[in-house]
């Protein structure tokens, strides 16, 4: 990675810039030469990986502490302290060596990682989206589950021909989503309604909705009592690749990740999020409407969202088989989806590598509870002290201070955090 | 720093010696020199963005300078945090007052000091602030709540602070920027009466007016160098061209135009509420026609600004009709208005004119990105938005990196700039600018002046909102003092300052042209000024 990385201070536009001995008399300032375009962000890139670092130490320590065996070592530490040491690094070692074997060891524990990225991107596609407005969407779980509930109920109740049948049910997942997050917008823009409460209050509401549904004739199952739908059609599943977990869903998480960058960067929709997100007051004097830009934005995010949902109900399980909609359907990527948007910075491309990164931690939480013995809630656990640690850039750059050398040297602006509201 | 140093530390005093301080390529400071005196007011004069703010900083302990030092009555001190500022003595004025609006006066006192035993002594705080304000005459109540004063009184209780912790240097960065013509003057009271206790005042400012009349001693900054020292008696032209560096003409070349007949902007019957839904625009008529530059004058607060936003659409005209080229605006959106050909400069540009976070090009298509030449359908033409940015800034002089710089790291003077480009760069049957010139520099002054005299001259109606009486004078073909949501009178731009100054105090216009007249009479036998009435 040592190629052409200029350092910050770089000597780039030479003859523009004033030597610091005797004040050139001219009159105009260095201006519109070549200025240093939009820098690699070094900094962050440093301070994220020090916040794994650091988070994984602590994730160390508590696993020692919460192992009884390790602890009972400790007992007689000052006697004999190579069995403590010994049986903490064994802990340790074999917990992380399954997490790491589990999400990358192969073709199916890397396969297995995209399957669980997949929804964690498109949701938090979503809730970066709506960050970049100004709008804190706490609401991807209700999208998400108004997008599968959709999705499903096309995917198991009409019967198209392949490929259309799936397009059909992606589509309808999209639509659930907007209507839901749309709804928000709405409230916001005519009412005022901050997009907080409503988001949250329709999360239980979406809950609630998929919960009776599920009772009704229109969605369960004949013959059944429990709360469970009739299983989708193959057509409308996500094709997988043989012998692996990786199925169309992620290219499609993919491609929603490229579209949303294409509209934030070059599109005059983005322009306008932006806009709004970063300026309202100047926004409105320039002539946009802050209240359709807010609608439009909740909208495209609760689509994302909803996306997200469609993963859930549409994507293959474990056995490559086809599943029914359930109550807990789309578990809580609503909620993960908003710690990948934070550790994403909210941009797309940030938002799919924290995606993959999540989806690896869940993929080798599964493998570390069975061949290491280690709670799954451990992987909770690493997942938020993650998040924790590079939320707090200053806590990181105090415990660490390689990267405070480095934050010396580059005086950029403090990157945003996401949570600007 | 050897001892036989010609420019050793003064016995007494505050002095910097060869303060350097650079951001990465910038060299903000460069080795500065300054001496400061008890006793006298030393005014530090310089453009935006010339280092006056980062040299201050450096002094308060906000900036780390990266040579040089900081010495008091001789002896080098350390100043890396505002504690150990206050410590040897140095107070802070600080522009965007650093007070806690909903505490009393005395509370704010109290605020950072609250003891160690966690014990509040307001009783002694209260006492600290009736005897200091009655040394200087503040005339601050300590129980008085922080929000519900005037601005100027505002400034007093950010001096008390100061005072309260015994400093003996008080910096004032940029203190008039926020006072009316009336609270300066009480400024420039407060301010004498504090160099007679002693105490040394540096007063930062680019307003030459101010300097000349309370400056003890002048010292000019450019570019993050001091250029020289400078005598009051000095006149304006002269100091201008020590902080410009090149010669600057102070009064605006303007040429008599072709009025047109009919006017492009009208107000009829206007009445505007504010967002709390107080009538604070009321029954005002005001026409504008192509080619002239009317201003409206008033001290802030008398419904100019609401007029303002009235105009744009983004407060709504509550009664009456405005029309633009006959058009009816009132009742219109924003962007509606915008592309009817209304160009709007905002009051306060921070706020409303830019986004900050945007690069110089995406700002200078703010209001028409999704237009023509920038968009096909929803896709933006990143080319021609760049093209147009590379144009501007040439146009404009906007002096930045390059056109991917976020407009938040240039000077205020280029971001109006900015600002300014983008209203301009299309063809405009009115143009409405509040302030345009607030908090800018005298350079960036004289070229926005040049461009709004020349947008007239093209045969656009210019309407102004300022508060500032020199730019009144300077550009206006016809002046509206308002008072109070009403306008006073309509008088020509040779309307004396006294007249002027009566009628925004609410003066009826006969009674204040008459009055400014007989005072005029009384001190010399003078031509005063027709002031005849045009409405």
């Amino acid at each position: 990675m040592s190629t052409a990385t200029t350092p910050p201070a770089g000597p780039g536009a030479g003859e523009e810039a004033t030597p610091p001995t005797g004040p050139a008399p001219a009159t105009g300032a260095p201006r519109t030469a070549a200025g240093p375009a939009r820098r690699f962000p070094w900094t962050d890139v440093v301070t994220t990986v020090a916040a794994f670092v650091l988070a994984f130490l602590v994730g160390a320590v508590l696993m020692i502490v919460s192992d009884s065996d390790v602890r009972s070592k400790f007992a007689y530490f000052f006697a004999r302290p190579s069995d403590a040491l010994a049986a903490s690094a064994d802990k340790v070692g074999g917990a992380y060596g399954a997490l790491l074997a589990g999400s990358l060891g192969g073709v199916g524990p890397i396969t297995e990682t995209t399957a669980q990225a997949a929804p964690l991107i498109c949701a938090g596609l979503g809730v970066a989206l709506a960050f970049r407005a100004g709008l804190f969407n706490i609401g991807g779980q209700g999208q998400a589950i108004l997008g599968a509930l959709l999705a499903a109920y096309v995917g198991f109740t009409l019967h198209l021909p392949p490929g259309l049948h799936l397009l059909v049910a992606i589509v309808a997942g999209l639509v659930g989503g907007a209507l839901w997050g749309g709804l928000v917008g709405w409230l916001k823009a005519v009412a005022g309604a901050h997009e907080v409460i409503v988001t949250i209050m329709l999360n239980y509401v979406a809950a609630g909705l998929l919960a009776y549904l599920l009772t009704t004739t229109a969605f369960q199952r004949p013959g059944r009592t429990d709360p469970i739908s009739p299983i989708v059609d193959w057509n409308a599943t996500f094709p997988r690749l043989a012998g692996t977990q990786l199925h169309l869903g992620f290219v499609v998480a993919l491609l929603a990740a490229v579209v949303v960058w294409w509209l934030l960067e070059r599109s005059t929709t983005g322009f306008a999020i932006r806009a709004v997100g970063a300026n309202p007051h100047a926004a409105a004097t320039a002539g946009m409407s802050v209240a359709r830009t807010t609608i439009i934005t909740m909208a495209l995010a609760g689509a994302l969202a909803g996306l997200a949902g469609v993963q859930a109900a549409l994507g293959p399980s474990a056995s490559g088989l086809p599943v029914p909609l359930s109550a807990g359907i789309v578990g809580s990527i609503g909620f993960d989806a908003i710690t990948v948007a934070l550790l994403g910075r909210s941009t797309p491309l940030g938002t799919v590598l924290a995606g993959l990164l999540f989806g690896a931690l869940h993929a080798g939480g599964l493998a570390m509870q069975s061949v290491a013995q280690t709670p799954l809630t451990l992987t909770t656990a690493l997942q938020a002290l993650i998040v924790l640690f590079v939320a707090a850039p200053a806590l990181v750059t105090k415990l660490v201070p390689f990267v405070r050398t480095r934050k010396a040297h580059t005086s950029g602006p403090v990157p945003q955090g996401g949570l600007a509201s | 720093m050897t001892e036989a140093d010609p420019a050793a530390p003064p016995e007494s005093g505050l002095a910097l010696r060869g303060i350097t301080k650079r951001f990465g390529s910038l060299v903000a400071n460069d080795r500065i020199d300054l001496d400061i005196r008890p006793g006298e007011i030393h005014c530090l004069l310089g453009e935006n963005g010339a280092g006056k703010s980062t040299l201050m900083n450096v002094l308060y302990g906000l900036l780390t300078p990266d040579e040089g030092g900081i010495f008091v009555d001789g002896a080098p001190v350390l100043v890396r945090n505002p504690k150990e500022a206050i410590a040897a003595g140095i107070g802070m004025v600080h522009q965007h007052f650093m007070l806690v609006e909903v505490f009393t006066v005395a509370e704010n006192l109290v605020l950072g000091r609250e003891g160690s035993a966690g014990f509040l002594s307001m009783r002694k705080a209260r006492r600290t602030v009736r005897e200091l304000s009655e040394r200087y005459r503040f005339d601050v109540d300590p129980d008085a709540v922080v929000e519900e004063l005037p601005v100027g009184v505002q400034q007093r209780v950010e001096i008390l602070k100061a005072l309260a912790n015994d400093a003996k240097f008080l910096i004032f960065d940029e203190p008039t920027a926020v006072l009316t013509p009336q609270e300066i003057d009480e400024l420039m009271v407060v301010m004498r009466s504090l160099r007679d206790e002693g105490k040394a005042v540096v007063f930062i400012t680019h307003k030459l007016r101010e300097v000349r009349e309370i400056a003890d001693r002048i010292t000019v900054i450019r570019r993050g160098a001091v250029v020289g020292t400078a005598d009051p008696t000095e006149p304006e032209g002269r100091l201008a061209e020590l902080m410009v560096g090149r010669a600057v003409s102070l009064v605006v070349d303007k040429q008599p135009t072709e009025r047109s007949a009919t006017p492009r902007l009208s107000l009829q019957g206007v009445s505007v509420a504010n967002a709390g839904g107080q009538v604070v625009v009321e029954d005002l008529d005001l026409d504008v026609h192509g080619g002239e530059i009317v201003c409206v004058a008033g001290v802030q607060g008398n419904g100019q600004s609401e007029l303002a936003d009235a105009l744009l659409g983004t407060l709504p005209v509550t009664t009456g009709t405005v029309t633009l080229d006959g058009a009816r605006i009132s009742g219109r959106s924003p962007k509606e208005i915008i592309d009817a050909g209304l160009g709007f400069v905002p009051e306060d540009r921070q706020h409303d004119g830019f986004v900050g976070s945007f690069t110089v090009a995406e700002n200078l298509v703010l209001n028409h990105f999704d237009e023509t030449p920038f968009a096909r359908g929803i896709r933006l033409d990143l080319a021609r938005i760049r093209g147009n940015a590379d144009e501007r800034v040439g146009e404009f002089d906007i002096r930045t990196q390059g056109i991917d710089t976020p407009v938040s790291a240039l000077s205020g003077g280029n971001q109006q700039k900015v600002v300014l480009a983008r209203e301009l760069s299309r063809p405009l049957a009115a143009l409405v600018a509040s302030q345009p010139t607030r908090g800018v520099d005298v350079g960036a002054i004289e070229f926005l002046h040049k461009r709004l005299v020349a947008e007239r001259d093209r045969g656009t109606a210019v309407l102004i909102v300022s508060t500032e009486l020199d730019e009144v004078a300077a550009l206006a073909d016809r002046i509206a003092v308002m008072y109070r949501g009403r306008i006073v009178g309509v008088v020509p731009p040779d309307t004396s300052r006294e007249a002027l100054g009566l009628m925004m105090a609410g003066v009826p216009t006969e009674e204040a042209l008459a009055a400014a007249a007989a005072a005029h009479r009384g001190a010399a036998d003078d031509g005063v000024p027709a002031g005849e009435d045009l409405t």
